[in-house]
């Protein structure tokens, strides 16, 4: 599939292709009234890497470990490679797990921990050691084989449990939070080597993980997860850019939500009345005339100005109000915009030049204007 | 202030500490005294440990005893590990609790009542099946597992849930069938916590008077009824001898666990270093 350039960066799109994993009307339920994952449908494709995003509790966990086997759904069916999972134990599916706490055995060295699947498989010995070898290649561990668990750095940990996942060649490999133990410098460079392994070993990865920017590096697609139902599923893109609820327009980066109606409503523009005012978007919707919507514009399509803006096309949606608060963040600022009636709006700027004095342009208690783009507002009706 | 509240803890100190350790430093010099009579002084001698040492019946009840702590510990360890095995890893299965309590009961059954009961069964099971012929080793190593495997449960159920499962599952997802995650993951692990078991269990054997003397025949004296039969005939010097040699064993003992606990803890600080620099 590595030499075949239309057999995709996107399979998903294909209405031929047969998903690696397909999840089906699956529940699950502990005890009586917990409901963990809430029928859920899902399709994986090969060669995926595809996060399960969500907050704490919202049932990734537990889907997670249903595709291992440790875990069998109260309701509904789970395939792997067209393969009926619910009576086959953790031993005999065709998946492995990196664990968020990585469970090496602390009393087996590196290699051994690596080798210790293919043991499970009878494996001979020289190939066995091959593997093993190579795989400590990949990950850049050669000089760390004989070493206990114990003896490793938290980066080192990480590789090596990926290592042991991987060296069996799963055709699904499972990562609860991948990433999760790992300082926050060491976790940026290891998602672009994660991706970069998955590139090179061509396995489908399913990645857990409650870090949206982990999710939005690593995919190629997300599913947002919340009180075990799906929210939404699409690439990064879709998902930040078209959300289609509220839920994921906040959960994933933020968003300034407002509530409005539908005043006029046709085929190439929409207008919504909220407390901003009328809001313009330029893009037709099929939404009822005076239905009630939420709109959501992300801080960085704001434009701030000290100045009012000229009046054009792509200057309709405008406001005006004061500066309530700076969040200053080095590479940009945040502003809180506090509007003549009341209402607080998040405005993110870019501090694109370096201010000739120590005071910022903008500062607490100015008069600032904000528009954006026609384009820019997101028209949310759940 | 301060000054004031440490000599006062010094002095408590050493007084807790004499409390402790005079009877046995007193018990240690009279096993050298050459007199018969163990108050009175009759200066330096090593001749009580020549009776001792002459004596076949307190050998005879030193093998007993060990025989008796050797037997009894394997045996506990095994069933209280598969018992605590059973509590931890098996999930709610029916009558959990009950199996629970019932495995904890010999803990803080009153001895008086655990050998009497014992005794009560011995006696109707060789009413009924002939078996045991003679009450000795058989039922006091029986006697002594029936308490003891409690120890070792609890011990392993700490451990057990302490480690969680999560290695456990590692091994299965990477293809292990159950039996060899027990043997290969889940035994390893536990091993700390059944050597722990197994000591427990023997020293408990070794110490045990009550239940001994209630299920024990005639014969088959443990080193515990012995001395304790001795003594109640009046002191005895050779019995100080004794014990002196008791103290010294469980001294050498306890040396070597510190000695053993302060590499490993030395161990650990290596592999700290080791794992520091990997990230530099």
């Amino acid at each position: 599939m590595a030499g075949d350039p239309t057999a995709s960066d996107t399979p998903w799109l294909d209405t031929d292709a047969e998903p690696m994993v397909r999840v089906r009307g699956v529940t699950k339920k502990f005890g009586d009234d917990i409901i963990a994952v809430n029928n859920i449908d899902l399709d994986i494709y090969k060669g995926e890497l595809f996060c399960l995003l969500g907050g704490s509790g919202c049932g990734k966990t537990t889907l997670l470990r249903m595709l291992a086997g440790f875990e069998t759904p109260t309701a509904g069916t789970i395939l792997i490679d067209g393969a009926d999972m619910s009576t086959v134990p953790p031993y005999e599916r065709p998946t492995n797990m990196m664990f968020q706490s990585y469970a090496l055995f602390p009393h087996m060295s590196v290699e051994k921990n690596i080798a210790f699947g293919l043991k499970q498989d009878k494996m001979p010995g020289d190939e066995i050691d091959h593997k093993v070898h190579e795989i400590l290649k990949l990950v850049e561990l050669q000089d760390y084989k004989k070493r206990k668990p114990q003896q490793l750095s938290g980066g080192q940990r990480q590789r090596v449990a990926l290592a042991r996942a991987l060296v069996k060649e799963p055709k699904l490999l499972l990562l609860d939070e991948p990433l999760g133990a790992l300082d926050k410098k060491l976790r940026e460079q290891t998602q672009f080597e994660l991706a970069n392994i998955q590139e090179q070993v061509g396995i489908t990865f399913v990645v857990v993980t409650h870090d949206q920017e982990e999710a939005m590096t690593l995919s190629s697609r997300i599913a947002v997860m919340d009180a075990g139902e799906l929210a939404q599923i699409g690439t990064p893109t879709e998902i930040y850019e078209f959300p289609e609820s509220r839920f994921v327009a906040d959960f994933i980066g933020s968003a300034n939500i407002l509530e409005g109606r539908i005043t006029e409503n046709s085929p190439d523009h929409v207008r919504v009345d909220t407390n901003l005012g009328e809001i313009y978007i330029d893009h037709g919707q099929s939404v009822k005339e005076n239905s009630r919507v939420w709109i959501a514009i992300r801080p960085e399509k704001i434009k701030l100005s000290k100045t009012a803006p000229r009046k054009g096309k792509s200057t309709t949606n405008q406001a005006e109000g004061k500066v309530d608060d700076i969040g200053y963040l080095g590479n940009t600022s945040i502003y809180k915009v506090r509007l003549n009636d009341g209402l607080i709006v998040d405005v993110t700027a870019p501090n694109q030049v370096r201010p000739k004095s120590r005071s910022h342009q903008i500062t607490w208690e100015d008069t600032v204007y904000l528009s954006w783009d026609p384009s820019s507002a997101m028209l949310l009706q759940k | 202030m301060y000054g004031k509240r440490s000599t006062f803890l010094s002095v408590m100190l050493a007084f807790g500490l004499a409390f402790f350790y005079i009877p046995m430093i007193l018990l240690v010099i009279y096993s050298f005294n050459y007199s018969k009579l163990v108050p009175v002084w009759g200066g330096w001698s090593l001749r009580w440990y020549e009776v001792l040492f002459q004596s076949e019946e307190v050998w005879n009840a030193v093998a007993l005893s060990l025989k008796i702590a050797l037997v009894n510990a394997t045996f506990a360890t095994i069933l209280g590990t598969l018992a605590g095995l059973a509590m931890v890893r098996f999930g709610r299965f029916k009558g959990r609790t009950l199996f629970g309590g019932m495995l904890v009961a010999p803990l803080v059954m009153p001895e008086v009542i655990t050998g009497l009961s014992l005794l009560v069964l011995f006696i109707t099971l060789k009413q009924l099946i002939g078996w045991p012929a003679e009450r000795g080793f058989t039922t006091i190593t029986i006697a002594h597992i029936t308490f003891s495997l409690a120890y070792v449960a609890v011990i392993v159920q700490a451990r057990l849930t302490g480690m969680g499962q999560t290695l456990e599952e590692a091994a299965l997802d990477l293809g292990a069938k159950p039996f060899k995650v027990l043997t290969a993951i889940t035994l390893p692990r536990l091993a700390p916590g059944m050597i722990s078991g197994w000591l427990l269990a023997f020293t408990l054997s070794l110490d045990d008077l009550v239940i001994a003397s209630f299920v024990t025949g005639p014969g088959a004296n443990t080193l515990p009824i012995l001395i304790f039969s001795r003594i109640r005939l009046g002191l005895r010097p050779d019995i100080n001898a004794l014990a002196t040699i008791i103290i010294l064993f469980v001294a050498v003992c306890v040396a070597l666990a510190a000695l053993l606990m302060f590499y490993q803890q030395k161990r650990q600080e290596l592999d700290q270093k080791i794992a520091n620099q990997g990230d530099a």
